[in-house]
């Protein structure tokens, strides 16, 4: 049976054979880093059981890989690493045409089918676990699309390894900040910064009008999501600090149209904000882009009036029904 | 007061960013700081660090995506894309762009939200196809707009994405917002939730499609002055 687990040591070996290429190439630096991330992902299940087990030396080790991450990233160089020539890139296009589409589509195309009957048994087996289905299908559909690509270029199996690592390292760190960042949402979690937060916005508004309570937790669902990256974050600290006592309890709102809206002005703030890594920074990484802003910049607009839309709806529809 | 401390982690996050440090120490300091002025001690701070760190190891699942769409783009997918896009004729910036992120949000909408994305679909196809596209006004793009037309690729998949997947009922941000009524002791049916985030999924198609349409134009219109201007160098 094909489990989540599976998908996480095929990652960590992806990792580990980044690493040994950039050996080859004395590229250090780089080498040690993508090395302590694989053993981070390959020993990550043994230190959430450990940590289950109340055993708290392999997390903490854990934690300490975390810190060499951070210590090594700003010495890796983020640049175009060389590949093949444009025009033989070109000459192959030219050849292979529509075919090349055939592996890029079967990525969505195996992840959706597993998505959609991995569930059921196959001649009576279980062939992939309930936890996480979605992404285990992911991980073997990029596997399936490996094959299928190196099989129609007639490149060499070491090809997927090297042109892998060619963009992996073109994200160089970036690659590494959703994980960074959804960690230290952890951390500001348990250390009741969102609750200090929430009280922060009820100590500066009127309660009694609601159209101050729904712009203070419109504008709350923001800064929140904004700050922490994440509106999933930010949704239960505001609604238990705001929704439920001042808009619900206080002013009648309904909890459904409050908690959608809600969520989505969250959504708005995604648009603004680095700490949404890898929505916002990694595809800078990807595209090449000069300026680590480029993205944000090109849909803040969309974010800011589609802010004040959502508010407004919030207003007019949550004390109607 | 001794509860505001733990904001000192915030205010490193934002000035890190502010002051362009690379965000990985910067992220991993405001953590421990956040930590200590918690009252935590330094190995409960790492133990959480590590432990938060491993569970959230699914957020780097888009690099399965990398070896083979490296593989492809060796074989000259991008370019194939490119070409593919500049030889149909009515498939214009503006309609490639709309069509895509209609697509996207239908697609999330029914949970399919990890089937496209930077990896998976901006890089190798989108962003080519942009490019491709928005030549047909007849001039290369300069290297500022081949930027800009793939920073608005890569915002047109963020906009599909989020106003698509809160229409999705059996995961995610639904089931978020569900969970916490019911800890509130509020019941809630998913569906009832996810109808309402249907008003701004719909804005959200609308705003930023005027805005795919008018970035189009600009695009279309620096051509022209730009022909324009070689006429009247030549001219002299």
């Amino acid at each position: 049976m094909l489990r989540i687990e599976h998908a996480y040591w095929l990652l960590a070996l992806f990792f580990a054979g980044a690493a040994w290429l950039n050996l080859r190439t004395r590229r250090g630096w780089h080498a040690a880093f993508w090395t302590v991330l694989a053993a981070l992902f390959a020993g990550g299940d043994f230190v959430l059981a450990a940590s289950k087990a109340h055993a708290q030396l392999p997390a903490q080790a854990a934690g300490a890989g975390v810190l060499a991450l951070a210590v090594l990233a700003p010495r890796m160089t983020r640049g175009h690493i060389v590949e093949r020539g444009a025009a033989e890139r070109e000459a192959d296009a030219l050849r292979l045409r529509h075919k090349l589409l055939v592996p890029a589509l079967l990525i969505p195309l195996v992840t959706l089918l597993v998505a959609l009957f991995g569930g059921y048994p196959a001649f009576g087996v279980q062939l992939f676990a309930q936890k996480q289905m979605t992404l285990t299908g992911l991980a073997l559909a990029c596997v399936i699309a490996l094959i299928a690509a190196l099989w129609m270029t007639r490149a060499k199996p070491r090809a997927g390894l090297v042109e892998g690592r060619r963009l992996l390292d073109t994200l160089g760190w970036a690659a590494l900040l959703p994980l960074t960042l959804a960690a230290l949402g952890g951390v500001f979690a348990a250390t009741g910064v969102g609750t200090a937060i929430a009280e922060l916005v009820r100590m500066a508004i009127p309660v009694q009008s609601a159209l101050a309570c729904i712009v203070a937790y419109g504008i709350g669902m923001v800064l929140f999501t904004v700050i922490m990256g994440n509106a999933f974050a930010a949704f239960p600290v505001l609604t238990a600090g705001i929704g439920l006592p001042l808009l619900i309890h206080m002013h009648g709102a309904h909890p459904a149209i409050l908690g959608a809206f809600g969520m989505l002005t969250g959504y708005c703030g995604t648009l603004f904000t680095p700490m949404a890594a890898n929505f916002n920074i990694v595809p800078v990484a990807l595209l090449e882009l000069p300026n680590q802003n480029d993205v944000i910049r090109a849909q803040w607009k969309t974010g800011a009036i589609l802010l004040v839309v959502n508010l407004v709806l919030m207003y007019f529809l949550a004390f109607r029904f | 007061m001794m509860h505001w401390l733990p904001l000192l982690g915030v205010l490193i996050v934002v000035a890190g960013f502010a002051l362009r440090f690379n965000p990985v120490p910067v992220v991993v300091v405001a953590g421990i700081v956040s930590g200590l002025a918690a009252g935590r001690g330094i190995g409960e701070i790492l133990a959480l660090l590590g432990n938060s760190f491993v569970s959230e190891r699914t957020l780097m699942f888009y690099a399965f995506t990398l070896p083979a769409i490296g593989v492809l783009e060796r074989a000259g997918l991008r370019e194939h894309a490119r070409n593919w896009i500049a030889s149909l004729r009515s498939l214009t910036l503006p309609r490639l762009l709309i069509a895509y992120l209609g697509m996207r949000q239908v697609l999330c909408m029914l949970g399919l939200y990890d089937i496209a994305g930077h990896a998976q679909t901006v890089r190798p196809l989108l962003a080519p196809m942009a490019e491709g596209a928005a030549e047909k006004r007849g001039s290369p793009l300069d290297s500022a707009e081949r930027n800009d037309v793939r920073a608005f690729c890569a915002a047109t998949d963020n906009v599909g994405r989020f106003f698509g997947e809160d229409v999705f009922i059996a995961l995610g941000a639904v089931l978020l917002i569900q969970g916490f009524y019911a800890q509130h002791g509020i019941e809630l049916q998913p569906l009832q939730i996810a109808l309402w985030a249907l008003p701004t999924a719909i804005a959200a198609f609308v705003i930023h499609g005027i805005r795919i349409a008018l970035f189009s134009r600009r695009v279309s219109n620096s051509a022209l002055s730009g022909i324009e201007r070689a006429k009247r160098d030549a001219a002299h």
